[in-house]
């Protein structure tokens, strides 16, 4: 690592950063297509009959969790894997509607390895880390394969081969799904896979058990303190190597598409341990969710975007026009995507698409209660191609959308407005998905991954399973094969002194007993991250976030009220100890939006936009991925930073016009 | 809205539980019944008194952790509707509403409405799957698969695993969720070299679980959030008299597979 002086940190007077370290991201060298091949080769591989010697810890049990525990289980090594639902088959994967990408170029309309990675790497606004990029674009032939075999019911044609659909704006048709839940039948193939390791005895399943702190021994991740949910238990586990495969973290916006359960706390206990957080302020606003109906609302339902393929997104012209929409006639209806994107119309991006929403009810534009909706409209689609027809394509979503809302689709144009949905950041891993940590790796959502700024739709599962099935499974051999198997109990002061946190951190939520709900604060802290480092971000507003989070914060440890006990299963228990966490990284994240003051994806600087009001990069200061270490503060956060180097795509400013 | 609750509490598995009635005017049509069930608890911490615990994740009907039985029907009166997409719309303004855990003896209560249902991970460790290995697979398109059949492969798995079917059987069966599971597999020419192994090995398994045995009432079906058939039952039933006429008997280390 290399050190010099940080001119942002100065420059945005932020109070965080003295110095800045480059980080070495171990990216193998050569031409791209070689690289992945070549490093397979160099590296170390452990010996069949070794391998039950040696232990791994899977956090997660979603695709990338579920994926490598079963993988590595049938390879042999010892596995032991946890997750906080009652069962692993419900990790958040599972809601995962739209699909699943892959360059298998069935269609023979132009698809290739080449053109998926460079499409995720424009995707993701050239802030991605290209050999990781084009590995995944290769690893996608291999999953959908693996897939077929496990029994997945992809979606066939008539003759019996595969269908694939286009997703997201995509110009070749490289989606495959599973009706509208791809994600479900995606997880119940890799759960499966772990089910029969669990049976054979290579994978040991701990449900209902939560990781509150990760341990470090020598440099070396060497375990984790669990929460047996259930009966309150504390316990040590210890392995030679350490994987988490938690997911995002958009919770910390409270309303979120996330599951309820879903948290930050294994990857900032991990963080807060030294391993570097990547990118945190990156965050995805999905365009396509019900709109937020109450106070009461407890989470956002996304609808599949493969809706915005027929419905046309409109708004009235006139500011607060609250006529019913079949009453407004054509000339006063805004189709503003339409409009301002003739190539892309309705399926631009889905920064651009989430932003313009914005911008229209910003205007006072926006339909529904509070104004924050938009139309999405059925109406041309169902004169054209027929009622039947878009109850086909569409018919579950228009149910879950009328069961909702009250509202019948058929009759009435849908009303939708973004919603925070993919964290694209998480903790920083180099080529090999290991962090800063040695033996601390990270997969999936949970790592700050192949998507740079902007994740293109139905690749998140796509990396998920890439990640646990054909990644991790060849880079922790590597690891593994250089270290000493076992050789380590729980018994040491590194586990004594972490586990003793975690039971007094407990204690001492257990025992504020002060005037306000867990709730009560998520709600606020959301409140504060969803108005000042959501959609759109400015000096100004990320700079209020920043003085009202750790106000928040303390107010937290002053007054919050959790009922009940340590010893029992007590749900509220459980949300104060990730709450408390939220009010950490949100304040990280600020500190990332603030110190980039270029926009690129879903990271809108209001500051840094080009005359018509697109996203503008600045790649002369920005062009690096921001790894922040933990130095005691999350306001304080030291940066490092990895050079992003575009051999093979370059960067150009994005357009959709 | 108004509403009554009279909702089952009940410290642990081994401490008897009782009803208990809650009275609430800050319900909205516009809730779901969890976000209801979440007002009520905010209520009572903050009147000093437990909450109301319940299993919940995704809220989006499709990660099947919610459950409760809602004036006596497995999530609740609306069909095809898991209770997290329940809505206070499809009830009254000071209505009187019972809700309680699913009640079966596999899925012992944990506290109030939570139950233990790793009776069913157990299941599907006991076969429900394909031994396919990373790595070991064909390209997906050496293995055409017809359209019909691939359709209702979907349709069988598209089970959430929540236990409603359970919840409703008089018996106690987990044979609809059993045999959807099967089925799924069943349909696909990739689930035919372990087809009568799997069906023999999950029924044993899913009757050591302690669940009882299906005499086709049908309660099931008509509570399963996802609709899945009562013919995918017929179907296992089918496939486990191939098995015995194969002379295939349950695999050894069935009833060993570890605990979920």
């Amino acid at each position: 690592m290399s050190s010099n002086q940080n001119e942002t940190g100065t420059r945005t007077g932020v109070r965080t950063v003295e110095f800045v370290k480059a980080l070495d991201s171990r990216a193998p060298g050569g031409p791209i297509e070689q690289r992945w091949d070549k490093h397979r080769f160099e590296m170390k591989l452990v010996n069949p009959a070794n391998r039950r010697r040696y232990s791994v810890i899977v956090v997660g049990s979603g695709l990338a969790g579920s994926a490598a525990a079963a993988t590595l289980g049938e390879q042999g090594y010892n596995v032991k894997c946890f997750c906080y639902q009652d069962s692993p088959r419900r990790a958040h994967s599972i809601a995962a509607q739209g699909g699943i990408n892959a360059a298998k170029n069935y269609r023979n309309d132009g698809d290739s390895i080449f053109r998926l990675f460079y499409d995720t790497v424009k995707g993701g606004d050239f802030r991605a880390r290209e050999s990781n990029v084009y590995r995944l674009a290769q690893v996608s032939l291999n999953i959908i394969d693996q897939c077929v075999a496990q029994g997945v019911p992809f979606a066939r044609e008539y003759g019996g081969y595969l269908d694939n659909r286009s997703f997201g704006g995509a110009q070749v048709s490289r989606t495959f799904y599973a009706r509208g839940q791809t994600g479900q039948q995606l997880l119940l193939g890799a759960y499966q896979a772990l089910c029969r390791q669990i049976a054979a005895g290579t994978v040991q399943m701990y449900p209902r058990t939560e990781m509150l702190d990760l341990v470090v021994i020598d440099g070396r991740a060497r375990g984790i303190i669990t929460r047996d949910m259930v009966t309150g238990k504390v316990e040590r586990h210890v392995a030679d190597a350490v994987v988490l495969a938690t997911g995002g973290y958009g919770n910390v916006f409270y309303l979120s598409t996330n599951a309820k359960g879903c948290n930050t706390t294994a990857i900032w206990r991990a963080h807060r341990r030294g391993a570097f957080f990547g990118n945190p302020c990156f965050t995805q606003i999905h365009p396509t969710c019900i709109p937020v109906t109450g106070d009461h609302q407890s989470k956002l339902t996304l609808m599949s975007e493969s809706l915005r393929n027929d419905g046309r997104i409109w708004v009235p012209k006139r500011p607060g026009d609250t006529r019913d929409p079949r009453q407004i006639p054509e000339s006063e209806r805004d189709y503003y995507l339409e409009e301002r994107y003739p190539a892309f119309g309705n399926l631009v991006p889905r920064d651009v698409a989430s932003r313009n929403a914005k911008q229209v009810c910003d205007e006072g534009r926006g339909v529904g209660p509070g104004g924050l909706g938009v139309y999405l409209d059925f109406a041309d689609a169902i004169k054209r191609l027929g009622r039947q027809k878009i109850a086909e394509r569409y018919g579950n979503l228009f149910d879950m959308y009328a069961q909702i809302t009250g509202e019948n689709p058929y009759e009435t144009p849908m009303r939708i407005y973004p919603a925070i949905h993919y964290t694209m950041g998480g903790l920083w891993v180099d080529y090999n998905l290991m962090s800063t940590i040695p033996g601390l790796f990270v997969a999936g959502e949970a790592n700050f991954s192949d998507h740079g700024a902007n994740r293109l739709g139905a690749s998140a599962l796509m990396q998920g399973l890439a990640d646990g099935y054909f990644v991790l499974p060849y880079t922790i051999a590597n690891f593994l094969a250089g270290v000493k198997p076992g050789g380590l109990s729980t018994d040491t002061p590194e586990f004594a002194e972490a586990e003793a946190e975690v039971t007094s951190r407990v204690q001492r939520l257990l025992s504020i007993n002060g005037h306000r709900t867990v709730d009560s604060f998520h709600r606020e802290l959301g409140k504060i991250m969803w108005d000042e480092c959501g959609m759109a971000r400015n000096d100004a507003g990320l700079r209020r976030a920043l003085k009202r989070i750790p106000e928040l914060r303390e107010e937290f440890w002053q007054n919050v009220k959790v009922p009940g006990e340590s010893g029992d299963l007590n749900q509220e228990l459980e949300k104060a100890g990730r709450v408390a966490d939220f009010l950490e990284l949100g304040e990280l994240m600020c500190v990332d939006a603030l110190h980039r003051t270029e926009s690129c994806g879903g990271h809108f600087r209001e500051e840094s936009q080009t005359e018509d009001g697109e996203a503008k990069r600045d790649d002369e200061h920005f062009a690096y991925v921001a790894a922040w270490e933990f130095t005691g503060d999350p306001g304080r956060a030291e940066l490092h930073k990895e050079p992003l180097v575009f051999e093979y795509v370059k960067p150009t400013q994005r357009s959709y016009k | 809205m108004r509403l009554t609750l009279k909702v089952w509490r009940q410290k642990n598995r081994n401490t008897p539980g009782e009803f208990r009635t809650y009275h609430t005017e800050h319900a909205s049509p516009d809730m779901s019944f969890l976000e209801m069930l979440d007002v009520v608890n905010q209520e009572l911490i903050l009147k000093g008194e437990e909450p109301i615990a319940f299993d919940h994740d995704c809220r989006e009907g499709i990660c099947g952790m919610c459950s409760l039985m809602i004036n006596g029907i497995a999530h609740g009166p609306k069909q095809a509707v898991t209770t997290c997409q329940l809505h206070m719309r499809s009830f009254k303004d000071g209505d009187t509403i019972t809700v309680e855990p699913w009640r079966a003896g596999a899925f012992p209560i944990i506290k109030d409405l939570v139950t233990d249902r790793s009776s069913f991970d157990r299941i599907i460790q006991a076969g429900g799957y394909i031994s396919a290995s990373t790595g070991s697979a064909p390209d997906g398109n050496t293995i055409p698969v017809a359209k019909v059949d691939a359709d209702k492969a979907m349709d069988a798995a598209a089970c959430i695993g929540c236990g409603a079917c359970v919840a409703a059987c008089p018996n106690g069966s987990a044979m609809l969720f059993t045999a959807a599971k099967a089925a799924h597999l069943s349909f696909l020419p990739q689930g035919q070299t372990e087809r009568y192994q799997r069906a023999i090995n999950m029924v044993t398994q899913h009757d050591e679980e302690g669940f009882g045995n299906c005499t086709n009432i049908g309660e099931c079906a008509v509570v399963c959030p996802k609709e899945i058939s009562l013919d995918t039952i017929a179907r296992l039933n089918r496939d486990l008299v191939v098995a015995a006429l194969k002379g295939l008997a349950p695999s050894t280390g069935v009833s060993e597979a570890k605990a979920g």
